[in-house]
């Protein structure tokens, strides 16, 4: 067993989870999508992109690409709650916006995952 | 992903994750911690608020307390917030600056701009591997003469030397392992543009392996090699490497040369010399006896090709169980005057001081020279930093190792027709090699020629090509008139014409100093001789038709169509 490789793992599938978490439940009901969900989605998904950086290997470069993506997504989420909660006084209306672009970096993520999997079963072999 | 930018995101993975980790921590403390408003209600920064009062104080930036004033508690959040973040960004600029200084990344950042530069390369030009004195000189010759160079060098401190000589074009340089086939590739062995491959290391096995790895990776590359032992000749050979440069064997050839055929040799030095440097003075060594000091490897060779040569030789050296001499060899340095007188000097015509010390060189001629002043020397000097004193020494011919494997190189490597051309000049003898020399000297003055080869088709001159398509008659002499008055010669001369004859032997019919008036045909091969910088003027009668046209004929023809309106035809003549 690995250290690294678990906690490369680790990150991998807590910020696909984390943000299914947050992703799941009606569009928009403030109950169902909690504030400090997407907080720890973006922070972790910020530590996985990290991690991947530095792999010169094509499966590498392809994590890191996910990875890329899913953090665009989340941050453009948060910036969207910001402005339309502030700025735009739209209250819960602004909710659909959010999850459906945490959405998009939900695909991202499971992309991520199973790659890593992949890559993980070719190792095996 | 290039070696470079994974380096540096790799070491700057955890100075990342620390800065993320005191923002994440810092940024959710304060959405936490509850404040208490002037009404006494309590009240929660949302993410918004902490996002924007955390980018400011941990950048010290510092607005104060927004939006209202804090409470204890937010205030000793604070308090911890900031040490947290002063600590890491302190941990990360740390990071980047070591990562600057870092050796690895600076030779990662070196190989990336080599590997660049090389792909850069949009001229002809030849990996060197191994900078030498031998590599300098054949470096700044190729330069000089418009090819590029990449050199591979393994010690770092000849590399210093290299950025800092005044060569005319950047010489993209790497220092690594040339054996390494990875490396070759880096500085462009694929490229389109790479001619050949020089390997020049002072080891015989990393040549050998520069040899078997540029033959197996890129067939059409030549290859030119140094072999120090006949063994790693042989094994080179093997690999139809095509020039094996054993710098004993050359050396002694081109002494024996000296010897035998003093014009050939100044031809040989003259048109494979850096051009615009001085010619050397011609010198003929006389017939007779000739002492032969040292008998190691190099004097193993002179002394065959001096007895090849009908010379009568005797030897001095001092380790006769070592070497071996042949029979009536004195034992002794050389340096000393009772060992010359032993060996006759009285009687010599002349003394080759052939070790490998410089320092005794210079004392067995000074010596020598003490006891017999009309004795004719050459000395075999090693090192390229004590040229001075062999100059100020009045030897007579001075043999400089790498001199005499750069230029051995360059004759190979310049124009194939010099080569051949050369070799006629071995096999015509001394006495056409010195009308030839004269002819030159005549032509060039004082200075080393520039030596081209040039083909008559489409692509390199195209105007000759097509003026010979259409049945017109061009002589030689033609290509050596001024183009801008034809009365006037230019410092130019033909050394060679090579054409395409199949009844001859190789296919390939060689005319050695072509006639004024011998007419050239399509496909020929045309090797120039000529003084720096007339090469340019050549070429505009070559590519230009109507500057052909009036080489050829005298008239001017009128270049554009308003021009012709006045002129009142298509062409006038202006030749008084």
């Amino acid at each position: 067993m690995n250290l690294e490789k678990v906690v490369f793992a680790f990150f991998i599938v807590l910020a696909m989870t984390v943000n299914f978490g947050f992703f799941v439940g009606e569009m928009n009901d403030p109950l169902h999508h909690n504030v400090y969900e997407l907080y720890m989605a973006i922070v972790v998904n910020l530590i996985a992109t990290i991690l991947k950086f530095g792999d010169r290997t094509h499966i590498g470069a392809v994590l890191l690409a996910t990875s890329l993506v899913a953090d665009l997504h989340l941050i453009a989420a948060a910036v969207a709650w910001g402005i339309g909660l502030y700025m735009l006084d739209m209250g819960n209306d602004v909710l659909g916006i959010v999850v459906s672009l945490s959405g998009g970096a939900l695909l991202a993520n499971i992309t991520s995952v199973v790659l890593l999997v992949v890559e993980t079963m070719s190792l095996r072999k | 992903m290039t070696k470079a930018s994974s380096l540096i995101l790799r070491r700057m993975r955890v100075p990342l994750l620390v800065l993320i980790a005191t923002y994440s921590i810092s940024i959710l403390g304060f959405v936490l911690v509850p404040g208490v408003d002037e009404n006494g209600q309590r009240w929660n920064m949302t993410f918004f608020d902490a996002v924007y009062f955390v980018s400011y104080m941990a950048t010290t930036i510092g607005f104060g307390e927004l939006p209202q004033p804090f409470s204890a508690a937010q205030r000793m959040w604070t308090t911890i917030s900031i040490y947290l973040s002063v600590v890491g960004w302190v941990y990360a600029i740390g990071a980047i600056l070591s990562l600057v200084q870092n050796n690895l990344l600076k030779r990662a950042l070196e190989e990336g701009r080599f590997i660049r530069n090389v792909k850069r390369l949009n001229e002809s030009f030849f990996i060197i591997c191994g900078y030498g004195e031998t590599a300098r000189l054949l470096v700044h010759s190729l330069n000089t003469r418009g090819f590029r160079t990449v050199v591979i060098e393994s010690n770092r401190e000849r590399l210093d030397d290299l950025s800092m000589s005044d060569i005319p074009n950047s010489v993209p340089s790497l220092a690594a392992d040339a054996s390494d086939s990875e490396v070759l590739i880096e500085a462009g062995l694929y490229h389109s543009m790479c001619k050949g491959v020089v390997a020049l290391t002072d080891s015989d096995e990393v040549n050998l392996k520069i040899a078997i790895s540029c033959r197996l990776l890129k067939k059409s590359v030549d290859v030119i090699c140094r072999a120090e032992s006949l063994d790693t000749e042989a094994n080179m050979r093997s690999f139809s490497t095509d020039y094996i440069i054993n710098p004993f064997e050359s050396f002694a050839s081109r002494l024996a040369m000296a010897l035998h055929s003093p014009g050939s040799y100044l031809i040989y030095q003259w048109l494979t010399g850096v051009p615009g440097t001085r010619l050397m003075e011609p010198a003929t060594p006389p017939r007779g006896l000739w002492l032969l000091c040292g008998y190691g490897r190099f004097g193993k060779a002179v002394h065959r090709f001096l007895t090849f040569e009908g010379l009568k030789t005797r030897i001095i050296e001092s380790d006769h169980e070592l070497t071996s001499p042949p029979e009536g060899s004195i034992k002794g340095r050389g340096t000393e005057a009772v060992t010359l007188r032993n060996a006759g000097i009285s009687d010599a015509v002349g003394i080759v001081a052939g070790t490998d010390n410089d320092t005794n060189n210079l004392s067995i001629i000074y010596t020598a020279k003490e006891q017999n002043k009309d004795l004719f020397t050459v000395a075999r000097q090693n090192h390229g930093s004590n040229k001075k004193l062999f100059q100020n020494t009045s030897v007579d011919i001075v043999m400089q190792r790498s001199d005499i494997i750069a230029h051995e190189i360059l004759s190979v490597i310049l124009a194939p027709l010099l080569a051949s051309f050369l070799q006629q000049v071995k096999s015509h003898g001394n006495l056409w090699s010195c009308e030839l020399a004269s002819r030159l000297i005549a032509i060039v003055g004082e200075t080393t020629p520039d030596t081209w080869g040039v083909a008559i088709d489409e692509k390199q001159t195209p105007a000759l090509a097509a003026a010979l398509a259409e049945g017109e008659q061009v002589s030689v002499g033609v290509l050596n008139k001024n183009h801008f008055d034809r009365e006037k010669r230019l410092k130019s001369m033909v050394l060679m014409i090579a054409r395409e004859d199949r009844e001859h032997e190789d296919g390939i019919r060689l005319i050695s100093l072509p006639d004024e008036d011998q007419p050239l045909q399509a496909g020929d091969q045309i090797l120039f001789c000529s003084r720096e910088g007339v090469r340019n003027e050549i070429a505009w009668v070559l590519n230009n038709r109507n500057a052909l046209h009036y080489v050829q004929t005298g008239e001017q023809v009128s270049e554009g169509w308003l021009w012709r309106m006045f002129s009142g035809g298509s062409r006038h003549a202006t030749d008084a």
